[in-house]
């Protein structure tokens, strides 16, 4: 028999549906990898006692017949989501100790229908990196190795992605907000996807930028995407910006078919300097959707060039604002005071301990760019920019193309302190294939498609219309099949 | 745009994140580095644009006007540094 | 709609050492809504709670919580504006005002900068009869409350209660038409008196439930006419602002001391610098209020966790279609339908349930003597007891029998008021007070008549005295009344008096 924490989430819920396995063995399993992998440095608050107990509860259910899709599946929860009496940190200093007394609409949803919680994964703080580099807990590691370095998982999901390609869990939560599920996809070989706008709750997800951020699966195939997807999302009527729309089966969406759809090639997206063998794993892809009855077809995007720096003034400019409330007063981390220091004293100590370099750096910016007479100049100009982004996907979408075809990243996994000399708009350029999806609120997944020159994988990302996951997830398992991907990383850890 | 190191002193104090002296020109040019960066909006035409308001146009949600919530003391206060007869604690606040 | 023709107040003067100068104010005013849960979380709003336990966690801030709007507020918001005769603006919007303080949880408070819910209206002032001003409502929108910080509990700590943090306030703006301290108050007190009406907010100044920020400049006469011809603000001085009013007359002594105080600025060749100034009552000052002006950079910007508020004609209607009367156009009816004057009117109008209590009390009678029996007697006998008319004793329907009974002539004005100081301990009915305890008037002059001969033959003395003075004619008229137990009709006392003298 497989190793059991080696299972996809539709191949170990097909078990304990046949009753092949039970939830406490597969969480056992889990448990017991994730344990052996402390060098990965992905679970960074691991919950046995709730993960066993959660699958004992599960195998009742199923004993029962009452099993959702998710019912005794372990999964590992990014450490942004807050955790009933769990530590949700968003691996942040400042979150030190803070134990919240809610659950996230996402994982008490996951949890309703039975899954299981193993612990919390490491991430960039507060979401903010693409490496997993900036992280209270320190790094989280790429399972995959070629040579004697250690690579970045990517970020900021990192956490997640190692967790996952590592089979340390079935699968696991992610959120998104330049890319952060799809990055660390790629770079680690497995599929994320990133829902439409207002496709899962934000409630209970600390935040980074509200109208960026999103919630998704980050999990070993496409199937398992779907099923996991289909758990996580649906109206919340304590989030304003959730929609309030019918869920659908996302799994039995997947035939494969993709006969006669009309995936566009985005020419903005070959830029200067782009590295060979991702130019050629694109082509690859598109070879691939053809052979499979799609109909390929160059599109403009015109104002992609301007999606990073649009975002770079967004998404500070909210998180100066979201990150506000971490200031020491009613929960998390409060620097020790020197006699006489006042109110302010105790906000600027508070936040120069609590916040890493990356956030103070990006709270700072946010800030700049809102204050008085820059606001029309930065934050307002963005917004428009904002907007003619979106209207670049409507116009393609409006002229009949159901899907659009791109790199997932520039580059593979990189290692990890490689770019600590870099100036941070380098480590930006990471998320040039992703920002623009969240900008213009649609839908994206990033599918494993190759390996690189030395072996390590390589991603493609699917962009779909708003609200057609379903779609997005069949022309993404599509691409999957024909790309027929299963190289996992050689354990090393 | 150049930010030189008095805004960059102003920023870190509206931010409310201390930032040492000898910080500071390090900073300042972290700033001016990003900013460099976002200074390409300047060149799209925006003319005649809308900003954009809402992500994924819908109607706002409205509540009814019912008490749902609250009456938690002890909940709100658990993870305070300093919570004292009911109340969150912070050094003396000058008017 | 309004009859009342009304002229305009002639503007507060002061004089300086140099110059007389006039007083330019503009209010904004914090009037929390009536609602029972918060603005964007399902606490309660209830006043006095224990600290920190009317606190939902999107109030306290914790992370990952989100603001979903209270429907109830927004309504508020907008009935308030037709209230105002204000355009209702169909599409507004939620903008994040950042600013770190302790009883902010989220560093920022909800409010609506750039697109607010109300528009331009109006507000007349009343000064006394016949003599109003007409204030113009820049704005009016949404926002949240802060907590509150208690600063005297701990010589070195500040202590936080979050239970008043994310309640709904509407913040309603007015142009500087404002003319001078008393004008100010009044303003707040129409502004009041309209709310209280319409139901949006219930005016209580004492737990902070309304409260006004005050703007003052100062001005030399005829500058102010330039303002308003060009909506040039230039020709104004430059303003202070004086936070967090919830008194009357703190308002014009504030405004008063301020106005002193920048007059004597400019008149020794100094500038008046715009900033936010705090009044202190015991020392009759203003000063400043250095904190807030450190850094006064809201960075405000779209709340991107609320899409833009956008309401439809229709529901607009519909509230409007529930506004009740409110007091000028009650007031001018009171003065044409009853014949009130208008002071009376606009007494019986302050509050909506004076003039409910008037209006069924004098319903298809004398309206004058009815409003009279309301101002004079009950409202004084109730103010003696410390009371509101919701604590009457004494119904509009007894003030209606008592208002019969004299204009019937069954009781004088004098026995009407042993009536109703019987009624108001008891409760009983004027009429069966009156039928029970005999108090009718005697209005059969054969009666009054034997009693006025038997006093004419027993005082001789007396009789031929009235005849060369006939002022002492009231000396019998009393002695009639005395006889009489006072229920005697003194119309026909005193024509029978005299001509029985043959006065």
């Amino acid at each position: 028999m497989t190793d059991l924490n080696t299972l996809t989430l539709a191949e170990a819920r097909d078990k304990l549906r046949a009753k092949d396995v039970t939830s406490v063995e597969l969480t056992e399993a889990c448990l017991k990898a994730a344990g052996a992998a402390g060098k990965l440095n992905a679970f960074v608050h691991d919950t046995p006692d709730i993960a066993l107990a959660q699958a004992k509860a599960a195998d009742e259910r199923i004993a029962k017949g009452d099993a959702p899709a998710m019912c005794g599946l372990p999964i590992g929860v990014k450490d942004l989501f807050c955790t009933k009496g769990v530590p949700s940190q968003a691996a942040s200093r400042i979150l030190e100790g803070f134990k919240p007394e809610y659950e996230s609409t996402i994982t008490g949803q996951l949890f309703d229908a039975g899954t299981v919680m193993l612990g919390k994964l490491n991430m960039d703080e507060f979401a903010m990196g693409s490496s997993n580099e900036t992280s209270v807990y320190g790094n989280a590691v790429n399972p995959w190795k070629v040579d004697d370095r250690e690579l970045t998982p990517g970020g900021s999901s990192g956490g997640s992605a190692s967790a996952v390609a590592a089979d340390l869990c079935l699968a696991a939560t992610g959120t998104d907000t330049g890319g952060s599920i799809r990055q660390p996809a790629a770079f680690t070989g497995i599929v994320g996807i990133k829902p439409t706008y207002g496709r899962c709750s934000r409630w209970g997800v600390a935040a980074f930028a509200s109208s960026l951020d999103q919630a998704g699966p980050m999990t070993k195939t496409v199937r398992d995407a779907a099923i996991m997807l289909e758990a996580m999302c649906g109206h919340d009527a304590k989030d304003s910006t959730s929609a309030n729309l019918p869920v659908p089966d996302f799994e039995a969406m997947l035939t494969g078919d993709i006969k006669g759809k009309k995936i566009g090639i985005p020419r903005e997206y070959h830029m200067d300097g782009m590295p060979e063998e991702i130019e050629a794993l694109w082509a690859d892809g598109r070879k691939m959707l053809e052979s499979a009855g799609a109909e390929m077809v160059d599109i403009s995007l015109p104002h992609t060039k301007y999606a990073l720096p649009t975002y770079y003034v967004i998404a500070p400019a909210e998180a100066s604002s979201n990150l506000a409330r971490y200031d020491g007063v009613r929960y998390g981390h409060r620097a020790t005071l020197a006699a006489g220091d006042g109110i302010n004293e105790m906000y600027e100590k508070t936040r120069a301990e609590g916040f890493g370099h990356e956030v103070q750096r990006r709270v700072m910016v946010g800030t700049y760019v809102l204050s008085a007479g820059f606001y029309d100049a930065y934050y307002n100009r963005a917004r428009k920019v904002r907007a003619l982004i979106k209207r670049d996907f409507d116009d393609a979408f409006a002229a009949g193309i159901d899907a659009i075809l791109t790199p997932a990243t520039p580059s593979p996994a990189f290692g990890l302190g490689e770019m600590i000399d870099a100036d941070p708009v380098q480590m930006y350029l990471n998320d040039v294939f992703t920002v623009t999806v969240n900008l213009a609120g649609l839908p994206g997944i990033a599918v494993p498609t190759g390996l690189d020159a030395k072996g390590l994988p390589l991603g493609l990302q699917l962009i779909g219309r708003p609200w057609e996951e379903g779609d997005l997830l069949n022309t993404a398992y599509a691409l999957e099949q024909a790309a027929g991907f299963v190289a996992k990383p050689q354990k090393w850890w | 745009m150049s930010i030189d190191l008095e805004t960059a002193a102003r920023v870190a104090k509206l931010a409310r994140i201390k930032v040492e002296e000898d910080q500071l020109p390090a900073l300042a040019e972290e700033f001016n580095t990003i900013l460099g960066f976002i200074e390409q909006l300047g060149e799209v035409d925006v003319e005649g644009v809308e900003p954009m308001t809402s992500v994924t146009p819908m109607a706002l949600k409205r509540r009814e006007d019912i008490v749902t919530d609250g009456g938690m003391q002890d909940k709100i206060l658990k993870n305070a540094p300093d919570a004292r007869e009911g109340f969150f604690a912070v050094p003396k606040v000058v008017e | 709609m309004l009859d009342l023709t009304y002229e305009t107040p002639k503007p507060k003067v002061i004089a300086g050492a140099k110059h007389d100068w006039e007083l330019v104010i503009g209010m904004e005013v914090h009037a929390q809504v009536s609602s029972n849960a918060k603005l964007f979380s399902g606490a309660s709003t209830k006043f006095g709670a224990e600290p920190n336990s009317n606190v939902a966690f999107v109030d306290a801030a914790m992370p990952g919580m989100l603001p979903v709007i209270n429907e109830y507020c927004v309504e508020q918001a907008v009935r308030t504006g037709l209230g105002l005769n204000a355009e209702i603006n169909l599409f507004s919007a939620f903008d994040r005002k950042n600013y770190f303080y302790p009883d902010l949880p989220q560093g920022y408070q909800i409010s609506q900068l750039y697109h607010p819910i109300v528009g331009e209206g109006e507000i007349l002032v009343d000064m006394g009869p016949g003599v109003a001003r007409l204030v113009r409502v820049e704005r009016i929108h949404l926002e949240q409350d802060a907590g509150k910080s208690i600063h005297d509990m701990d010589p070195n700590m500040s202590f936080v209660d979050l239970n008043r943090t994310g309640v709904a306030l509407m913040e309603i703006v007015s142009r500087p038409d404002i003319r001078g301290p008393e004008e100010a108050a009044a303003y707040v007190t129409k502004l009041r008196q309209i709310l209280r009406y319409l139901g949006t907010c219930d005016g209580n100044m004492q737990n902070g439930n309304l409260r006004a920020d005050v703007n003052v400049s100062i001005c030399r006469a005829g500058q102010y006419e330039k303002y308003m011809e060009t909506q040039d603000f230039s020709y104004l001085g430059t303003r202070c602002e004086i936070k967090n009013m919830n008194s009357m007359r703190f308002i014009q002594m504030a405004i008063e001391v301020e106005a002193r105080r920048q007059i004597a600025i400019v008149e020794a060749g100094g500038e008046v610098v715009q900033e936010t100034r705090l009044y202190d009552p015991d020392k009759n000052e203003t000063r400043s209020m250095r904190s807030k002006e450190e850094a006064h950079d809201y960075r405000y910007f779209p709340d991107p966790d609320l899409l833009p508020l956008e309401i439809e004609q229709d529901w607009i209607d519909g509230i409007k279609a529930t506004l009740p009367e409110l007091p000028d156009v009650k007031k001018a009816r009171f003065v044409g339908d009853f014949g009130l004057s208008e002071y009376d009117a606009s007494v019986l109008t302050a509050d909506a349930e004076n003039a409910q209590f008037f209006e069924a009390a004098a319903q298809g009678r004398d309206g004058k003597l009815a409003a009279n029996w309301i101002i004079n007697e009950l409202f004084g006998r109730l103010k003696k007891e410390d009371h509101d008319i919701a604590q009457s004793p004494v119904s509009p329907a007894q003030i209606g029998q008592i208002v019969d009974l004299i204009k019937s002539d069954a009781i004088s004005g004098k026995i009407a008021k042993d009536v109703f100081e019987i009624c108001y301990t008891t409760g009983r009915d004027p009429s069966e007070i009156v039928e029970t305890e005999g108090m009718k008037q005697v209005t059969d002059t054969g009666a009054i008549e034997s009693a006025v001969d038997e006093i004419i033959a027993a005082n001789p003395a007396q009789v031929e005295k009235a005849k060369a003075n006939p002022k002492l004619a009231g000396w019998f008229v009393g002695q009639v009344m005395k006889a009489t137990g006072g229920k005697a009709n003194p119309k026909a006392v005193n024509e029978l008096v005299a001509a029985k003298l043959g006065l």
